[in-house]
C-alpha cells in the first residue's frame, strides 16, 4: 500500500496548484486593475 | 400563427433555391462516415457494433455544421430587427427557424443514414431503429444548436463557440438515440429509448423557444 | 440572504469585500492548514480504500464545490435576466473560472484516485463522466461570457445559457448513468461505502468548509477586480 502515497501527494499537488495558482492569478489581475484605475486618477494609491 | 407559415416557407424557398447548402451537409455526413471504416478497418462485426455511435455522432456534428448561418443572415441583413418588431411572438419565430432547419438538415439526414447504416453491415430491424431514432432525436439537436447559435449571434470564433456550448446539451439525445440499436442488439425493444427521446424533443420544445427569443432580444438591442 | 441586499451595489460591495477579504483569506488559510492537518495524520485509513482516502479530502468537496458553483451560476443569471442585478453579471463572470477550477481539480484527484484503486487513470465511470460534461458546461459559460466585444451582451448570453444549463443538468446526469449501466462491467469497485464512519466524515466535512471558505475568498477577491475592471473600461469607453 505504500507506494499509494505518490498519488495522494501528487492529487494535492494537483489541487494546490490549481486553486493557488487561481488565487495568484486573481491576486496578480486585481493588482493591476488597480494600479490601471490609479494611473488614470480613479482610485488613490495606497 | 401565419407569421410562422409564412416565415417556414420564406426559410425553405431560400434553401429550395439554393440546394448546394443542403448538399454539402449531407455530403459532410456521408465523407464523415465513411471515414470511419478506413480508420478502424473492414471487420464486418467491428462496424456493426459501432455503426449507432458513428452514424449518430456524425449526424450530430452535420446538424451543427449548419446552424452557424441559422440567425446570421437575418442578423446581418436587419430581418432579425424586423422579427423583434413583429406583432406575433418572437418565440413562434425561432420555432420556425428550428423547424425549418430540421426539414432540410435533420429530416434528410434521418432518411439517409439507414443507407449508410447498410455499409456498416447493420440488419433491417436495426436500420429501422436507426432512422426511427434519428427522426426523434434530430428535433432536439435543431432546437438546442438553435439556442447555441442564437447565443452565439455576433460573437468572435462563433463557429467553435457554438459547438462548445451545443455538444455537452446534446449529450443525453446522443446516449439514447444510439444506445437504442445497442439495445436492439441485445434483444430488447427500444419503445424506451424512442419514448425517452420524444421526452427530451418535449423538454427541448418547451424550452428553447423562450430561450432563444431572450437569446435575440438581446442581440438586437 | 435577504441581509446581503445591501451588497447590490457594486461600488457598496467593493468597500465590504476590501474590509472582509483580509480576514477572509487569513480564515480559510489556517482552516486549510488545519484541514491538510486532519486529513494526513488524524483521519485513519480506511479498511477497502487504504492510504487513498485521504484524496477523497479533496475530491468529494471539490465535486461538491463545482455543482453548488453551477447553480450559484444559474440564480446569479436568472437574477440578472430578471432584476438587471448589476452586480449579478459580473459575479457570474467571476465565479464560473473558479467553479470550473474546482471541477478541474475533482476530475483530476479522481482520476489519480482511479489509478491505484482501478487500475487506470480514467473509468468512463457515471460521476467521473458527468463531471467532465459539467465541466465542458462551465468552459461554454466562460467562452460565451467573453466572446463579446461588448461584455454586456456576453454576460446575458451567458446567463441564458446557465439557466438551460442548469435545467439540463439533471438530464445528462440521468442519461450518464443510463449509458453507464448499459455499459459498465459491474466488476469495478464503488466509491460509496456502506457508510461513512465518524473518523473519516469529521475531517472532510472540516475541508468541505475550508474549501467553501476558499470559494467564498475567490469569488469576492475576482468580483471585486470585474468591478473596478468595467469601471476602468467605462473610463476608457468615456475617454
Amino acid at each position: 500500500m505504500s507506494n499509494h502515497a505518490a498519488y495522494i501527494l501528487a492529487s494535492y499537488l494537483v489541487a494546490a496548484a490549481i486553486l493557488g495558482g487561481l488565487v495568484i492569478a486573481s491576486l496578480a489581475t486585481r493588482r493591476k486593475v488597480r494600479r490601471e484605475l490609479a494611473a488614470r486618477g480613479l482610485e488613490k494609491r495606497r | 400563427m401565419s407569421g410562422f407559415t409564412a416565415l417556414l416557407r420564406r426559410d425553405l424557398s431560400l434553401v429550395w433555391r439554393r440546394p448546394g447548402d443542403v448538399g454539402v451537409v449531407l455530403a459532410f455526413f456521408v465523407v464523415a462516415t465513411v471515414l470511419f471504416p478506413l480508420g478502424i478497418g473492414p471487420e464486418t462485426n467491428v462496424l456493426a457494433r459501432i455503426a449507432a455511435g458513428v452514424l449518430w455522432c456524425a449526424a450530430l456534428f452535420a446538424a451543427l455544421l449548419s446552424l452557424e448561418r441559422l440567425f446570421a443572415a437575418d442578423y446581418e441583413d436587419g430581418t432579425l430587427d424586423l422579427l423583434l418588431l413583429a406583432p406575433w411572438p418572437l418565440e413562434l419565430a425561432a420555432l420556425a427557424k428550428c423547424l425549418a432547419h430540421w426539414i432540410v438538415t435533420g429530416l434528410p439526414l434521418s432518411l439517409l443514414a439507414p443507407v449508410l447504416g447498410v455499409a456498416f453491415g447493420l440488419d433491417g430491424p436495426s436500420l429501422l431503429a436507426l432512422m426511427a431514432t434519428l427522426l426523434v432525436g434530430t428535433p432536439t439537436l435543431s432546437l438546442i444548436g438553435g439556442l447555441a447559435a442564437a447565443l452565439t449571434l455576433g460573437a468572435r470564433k462563433s463557429g467553435a463557440l457554438l459547438a462548445l456550448l451545443a455538444l455537452p446539451l446534446c449529450v443525453p439525445t446522443l446516449i439514447f438515440g444510439a444506445g437504442a440499436i445497442e439495445t436492439l442488439a441485445a434483444g430488447d425493444g427500444i419503445v424506451t429509448h424512442v419514448a425517452i427521446l420524444a421526452a427530451l424533443a418535449l423538454v427541448a420544445l418547451a424550452t428553447t423557444p423562450w430561450a432563444i427569443a431572450a437569446a435575440l432580444r438581446q442581440a438586437g438591442e | 440572504m435577504a441581509d446581503l441586499h445591501f451588497l447590490a451595489n457594486p461600488a457598496r460591495f467593493r468597500r465590504f469585500s476590501q474590509r472582509v477579504l483580509p480576514g477572509l483569506g487569513f480564515a480559510t488559510a489556517l482552516m486549510l492548514a488545519v484541514g491538510i492537518y486532519m486529513a494526513f495524520f488524524v483521519a485513519p485509513e480506511d479498511y477497502q480504500q487504504g492510504k487513498t482516502v485521504r484524496i477523497m479530502f479533496v475530491h468529494v468537496p471539490s465535486a461538491w464545490l463545482s455543482m453548488g458553483g453551477y447553480a450559484m451560476l444559474s440564480a446569479l443569471g436568472a437574477s440578472l435576466l430578471v432584476w438587471r442585478h448589476p452586480l449579478a453579471a459580473l459575479m457570474a463572470r467571476a465565479a464560473a473560472p473558479v467553479g470550473a477550477s474546482f471541477a478541474a481539480v475533482c476530475l483530476l484527484t479522481g482520476s489519480l484516485w482511479g489509478r491505484p484503486m482501478w487500475g487506470t487513470y480514467w473509468v468512463w465511470d457515471a460521476r467521473l463522466t458527468s463531471m467532465l460534461l459539467l465541466f465542458f458546461l462551465y468552459l461554454g459559460h466562460i467562452a460565451l461570457s467573453r466572446a463579446y466585444d461588448e461584455p454586456e451582451r456576453g454576460d446575458r448570453a451567458a446567463a441564458i445559457l446557465a439557466l438551460i444549463g442548469v435545467i439540463n443538468l439533471p438530464i445528462i446526469k440521468f442519461s450518464v448513468d443510463w449509458w453507464n449501466t448499459l455499459h459498465q462491467p459491474a466488476s469495478i469497485t464503488r466509491l460509496d461505502a456502506p457508510a461513512i464512519h465518524n473518523s473519516i466524515l469529521v475531517p472532510l466535512l472540516w475541508m468541505a468548509v475550508s474549501l467553501l471558505f476558499l470559494f467564498v475568498y475567490l469569488v469576492l477577491l475576482r468580483t471585486e477586480t470585474e468591478i473596478d475592471r468595467r469601471r476602468l473600461e467605462n473610463a476608457e469607453a468615456a475617454a
